[in-house]
Order: structure tokens, then C-alpha cells, then sequence
């Protein structure tokens, strides 16, 4: 028998709907290249410009008012110092605040009230925890313009952002792990310790790494406190001292800064070469982050 | 359908059993009181006694006057529809419901004649002697072997752990086929096995009773039969408490079951009638229970 064959093409309403989707797919597109092409056009104007002056001796030079001898050899330091304490003063207290924000804390008011004010201590801007810095840690801690004090700055800076991430990592951990391990006669602490932090290390490490990365080019607090942008020596004597901690500093960042505003035109290549010293640095740290988020996920 | 063993478990007569001293955080409701049979089992073959057991969540009562005993190395089954509180009442026999912010108990819960909601009871105690098993297979991401020997290493259990792990994987019925993949996932196992593992786990801590939330409805029916295998083999050593949807497994694997409803006048489950399985489904006391397990609604 002749049956009229069945029509798939779209039909009106269809065709309208599709059209939609298609449009919106790009106009999404359209948006991710935004974003893509102002980081390549900035990084092609960095490199184009500082390539010249980029080189092991800019790194491991001392400034100087002679703008090919100049260096950023103080920032360099200053800046993996400042990293190393606020690494080591922010992380434990930020994991262990979304660990007892997560696992611990009951579920009431003041909870609610400490979760709100962490979002809105994240987005506090930066110079105001310069100004904090300044009061506590340089003033009436008397630590000087250190880089002890710098770094406690950065670390008050990031713990919010920190622990909001950790947080959002530890929820990610199915609550099924969680039931499984107590139902098996597990405490709360052997629960987060062998279930929970295993499976949220990936997330803390984006977390921490993405803080630390915003530490890393941080200029207005650490201009606060007092960050100098002319150094001529090492923090401590080589090769690690931890004297170097009261030392006063600079962090590269304040040093690109610095070569900025200079009037003369030939140190806007030593910018942009700080700049890039700045970015190979930062990738170094994702690279990092990364290589720690696959040996996680082996299972 | 498989022949049950026979049950030797003695029951005393119900009506001097349901009036007897209440629980000391006795708290009736106002809801209709089912008609409800209650059994009693002497005490030293029963593993748990509950007593006026009711449960909340937050305002919502899930749960009101559960009385019942339940027997040492048998099989209980929870049966009811949805939303009737036996996945509830399971989670009221190894204090897991703590874990739920909002949830409240009220009544006693004697595990071997003491109250595990009593001040000073620890739940990590209480869980270590009633381990569960959740109704989607949960292992963790780690190794079989880890997996297994996970719930004896937090609980500190001395000894060869290689052996621990090997006998509860026999145990389980599970060690033929991961023998030679300890170190491989739990995550890469199909989902009974998967299942399979995660009653391994809960041997190892050399538990007196297991808990089963519906332990097979995300498998399929050969994964299923293994399971109701399993749990049979298990009575030698364990006492079992499941929950099921599925009346034909109830009717299966269990010695006892406890029908469960909630009340037509408000949301809390009662119990209505408990008693042994082949009397459950064969000889119905209630009406309810009858129209229930014939298939007349739920």
C-alpha cells in the first residue's frame, strides 16, 4: 500500500526554535574569543616589547639606573620569600576552616553568618587588607616593613578565597563516602582524613594555586606596607636564612611597577620583560597544580 | 521460592507483651494507632528491642511507635511502600540518623539489652558492632584490597591484614573474582560486585549485625540472586536487617518481616504487622498487609 512518507524536516516551530539555539551557540563562541583574544594581543604586546631585554642576566641582575644593566633580581627573591610565608602561614588555617566549616560545624546561625562574611571578605579589594597589614603586622607587631609582614598581608588576602574554594572542593566529595566510611565505625576525623580530603585535594590545589597566583601579582597592599622598589641586596645571606624574614623587600610586581612609571622610554622593555618573568612564573605554579591534580585522580 | 528454614525462634504471646512499662522518653502521638501485633522474642535471642521508637525530621514525624524485636543470626525484612520510614527505622538501629542535622529519635533502641541512644553511648561503638549497606553500591575510590581492609584499619583491628581482607572478600562471595585485582579500583567492578565489595567491607570489621537499605535495587536480577545468596550464607554469623521494595525478595531471603504503612491521617509510618515471613505472606493478620503484599495498592 502507498503511504504518504513520513516529513522530518523542521517544521515551523522547529525551525524557529533551532534558529535560536544555533544563534545562541554563536554568540556563546563569540564571547569565549573576547576573552581569548585580549590575553593573546596583550601577551604578543608583552613579549614583542620585552623580548629584547629578557634574558638570565635580567633575572639574576641587581637594578641600575643604566636601563640594559638593570635587573629584578630583589623582586624575584622578595617575591618567592613573601610566597613562601604566605603558603605556609594561609593554607593550614584555610583547609582547616573549610574542614570545620564542612564536616564539623552545626548547621545554625552564627555558621550562616561566618559562610557570608568569608564571601564578602573575598571580595574585599586588596588595599584594604594593605592597610590591615600595616596597622597588626608592621605597626603593632613591630615587624618593620618585612618580609614576614608582607606575607602575613598576602595570607590574610587569600585565606578567604582559599577556604571558599576548599569549601566548594569538599562538598564535591559524594556525602555516600562519607556515610560509607562512619557506617563502618570510622570517627569524623578518619572520615575527612582518609575519604573526604583524598578526594578534595584536586579541588584545593586549583583553589590554593589560583589564590597564591593572585598573590604572586600583588602590588597595592604590599606598596602599603611598605614594599621598597629600589633593592640592592639579597633577604638574609645566601643561600636560605631565615633571618631574611625581617629583612625589608621587594616583590616583582612593585619593581615592574617601578620601571613603568619611569620616565626614561628604554625601561618600558624592562617592564614588560618583569612581566614576563611574572607570567613564566605563574604557569609555573599552574603546571604544578596540575601535575599534583593528576597523581590525585589515579583512581 | 526457596525453602525457608525453619525458624527457632520461640514467640511468647503477644497480649501480655504489648502492655509492658514504657520507654522513658515515652512520647505518644495523636495519630490513629494501627492494629498491631506485637512479637516478642526472649531476650537473649533477640539482637534488638525497640520500644516506642518514633523519628522526626525537623517538623515532619517519619516515624511513631514502632515497637518490635528483632532476632539473633535471622533475616528481618522492613517492607512497606515509599515514604512508609523503614529506610528510616534501619537508620535508627546503628545511629546513622545523627548524621542528618534535622532528624530527632525518640524511644529506646536496645541493642542487647542496652539503650544506644542513651547519654554516653558512643556511635562510632554502636557502628562498628551494626555495620550497613547503602542501596547504591558506594565503594571507595580506592583499591579492593584498601576498600576492604579500610573499616579494619580505622577501627584498629590487629592481626594479618592480608588475611582479614581475604576472608571477608570469601565471605562476601566475591574473592573468586577479584583475587587477582586487589590493587585495581573498586570503582572498575560492575555494580553487583561493587555491592558485593562493599558487604565485604563491612565483614572486615567483624560486625554482630549488617544493616541493608535495599542493597539490590540499582542491580540487575543475576546480580540480585547473589546477593540474596549471600545474605542467606550470612545468617550463620550474622544477624541481618533489610529494607526491600521488592515482596518476592522479602519473601526470599528473610525469616522474619515487619509491613510497615504510614498513617492515612498524617505522614508518620506505623508498624503493622510483624511476624514470620511465611505467616506475613501466607496468613496476613491485617488487612492492609494483605492488600499490600497481593499487590492492592502500593
Amino acid at each position: 500500500m502507498a503511504s504518504q512518507p513520513i516529513i522530518l524536516r523542521a517544521s515551523d516551530a522547529v525551525a524557529r526554535r533551532q534558529l535560536v539555539s544555533r544563534l545562541s551557540r554563536y554568540l556563546f563562541l563569540g564571547s569565549t574569543l573576547i576573552g581569548v583574544c585580549v590575553l593573546v594581543v596583550l601577551a604578543y604586546d608583552t613579549i614583542a616589547t620585552g623580548a629584547s631585554r629578557f634574558s638570565f642576566d635580567f633575572i639574576t641582575n641587581y637594578p641600575s639606573r643604566f636601563s640594559e644593566k638593570a635587573g629584578v633580581r630583589p623582586g624575584v627573591l622578595g617575591t618567592l620569600w613573601v610566597l613562601a610565608v604566605t603558603v605556609v602561614a594561609s593554607i593550614p588555617v584555610a583547609i582547616g576552616t573549610a574542614i570545620w566549616i564542612e564536616e564539623f560545624a552545626p548547621r545554625n546561625r552564627f555558621i550562616t553568618i561566618v559562610k557570608i562574611n568569608l564571601a564578602n571578605l573575598a571580595g574585599v579589594p586588596s588595599i584594604i587588607y594593605g592597610i590591615l597589614g600595616l596597622a597588626i603586622f608592621v605597626r603593632f607587631y613591630d615587624m618593620k616593613q618585612s618580609i614576614l609582614a608582607g606575607g602575613l598581608t598576602l595570607a590574610l588576602m587569600i585565606i578567604p578565597m582559599t577556604v571558599i574554594a576548599a569549601q566548594e572542593a569538599i562538598r564535591q566529595v559524594p556525602p555516600s563516602l562519607r556515610d560509607g566510611a562512619l557506617a563502618l565505625g570510622a570517627t569524623r576525623w578518619q572520615s575527612v582524613r582518609h575519604n573526604v580530603l583524598p578526594n578534595a585535594i584536586p579541588g584545593i590545589m586549583t583553589g590554593i594555586i589560583l589564590a597564591v597566583s593572585r598573590a604572586a601579582g600583588e602590588t597595592a597592599a604590599l606598596i602599603m606596607i611598605g614594599g621598597f622598589t629600589f633593592i640592592r641586596f639579597d633577604p638574609g645571606p645566601p643561600p636560605v636564612n631565615f633571618d631574611a624574614l625581617l629583612d625589608s623587600f621587594t616583590v616583582l610586581p612593585i619593581q615592574i611597577y617601578g620601571y613603568t612609571i619611569d620616565s626614561r622610554r628604554e625601561f618600558q622593555a624592562n617592564a614588560s620583560a618583569g612581566i614576563i618573568v611574572l607570567m613564566i612564573g605563574v604557569m609555573t605554579l599552574n603546571l604544578i597544580a596540575a601535575v599534583i591534580r593528576e597523581r590525585f585522580r589515579r583512581y | 521460592m526457596r525453602q525457608l528454614p525453619a525458624s527457632g525462634v520461640s514467640i511468647l504471646d503477644t497480649e501480655e507483651a504489648l502492655i509492658r512499662t514504657p520507654g522513658v522518653e515515652r512520647n505518644i502521638t495523636s495519630a490513629p494507632a494501627p492494629a498491631q501485633e506485637a512479637i516478642r522474642i526472649p531476650p537473649e535471642e533477640a539482637v534488638f528491642r525497640l520500644k516506642d521508637v518514633g523519628a522526626w525530621y525537623g517538623q515532619k514525624h517519619a516515624l511513631s511507635d514502632i515497637n518490635l524485636d528483632i532476632p539473633l543470626k535471622r533475616v528481618t525484612a522492613l517492607i512497606g511502600p515509599s515514604g512508609c520510614g523503614k529506610s528510616t527505622l534501619l537508620r535508627c538501629l546503628n545511629r546513622m540518623n545523627d548524621l542528618i542535622p534535622s532528624a530527632r529519635i525518640e524511644g529506646r533502641v536496645e541493642y542487647h539489652g542496652a539503650n544506644i541512644y542513651d547519654r554516653g553511648v558512643d556511635p562510632v561503638e554502636v557502628r562498628r558492632r551494626i555495620g550497613m549497606v547503602f542501596q547504591k553500591p558506594n565503594p571507595f575510590p580506592k583499591s579492593i584490597y584498601d576498600n576492604v581492609a579500610f573499616g579494619a584499619r580505622v577501627n584498629g583491628i590487629k592481626g594479618n591484614m592480608d588475611e582479614i581482607v581475604e576472608r571477608a572478600l570469601h565471605q562476601a562471595a566475591i574473592w573468586d573474582e577479584v583475587k587477582n585485582d586487589l590493587r585495581k579500583s573498586g570503582l572498575a567492578l560492575s555494580g553487583g560486585q561493587q555491592q558485593r565489595l562493599c558487604i565485604a567491607r563491612a565483614l572486615a570489621v567483624q560486625p554482630d549485625v549488617i544493616l541493608m537499605d535495599e542493597p539490590c535495587s540499582a542491580l540487575d536480577p543475576i546480580a540480585t540472586l547473589k546477593i540474596e545468596d549471600l545474605i542467606r550464607e550470612l545468617t550463620q554469623d550474622f544477624t541481618i536487617v533489610i529494607v526491600t521494595h521488592n515482596m518476592q525478595q522479602a519473601a526470599r531471603v528473610s525469616d522474619y518481616t515487619a509491613f510497615l504503612l504510614a498513617a492515612e491521617h498524617g505522614l508518620n509510618g506505623h508498624l503493622i504487622e510483624y511476624g514470620p515471613t511465611t505467616e506475613i505472606f501466607t496468613n496476613p493478620r491485617d488487612r492492609r498487609t494483605e492488600d499490600y503484599i497481593t499487590g492492592r495498592f502500593g
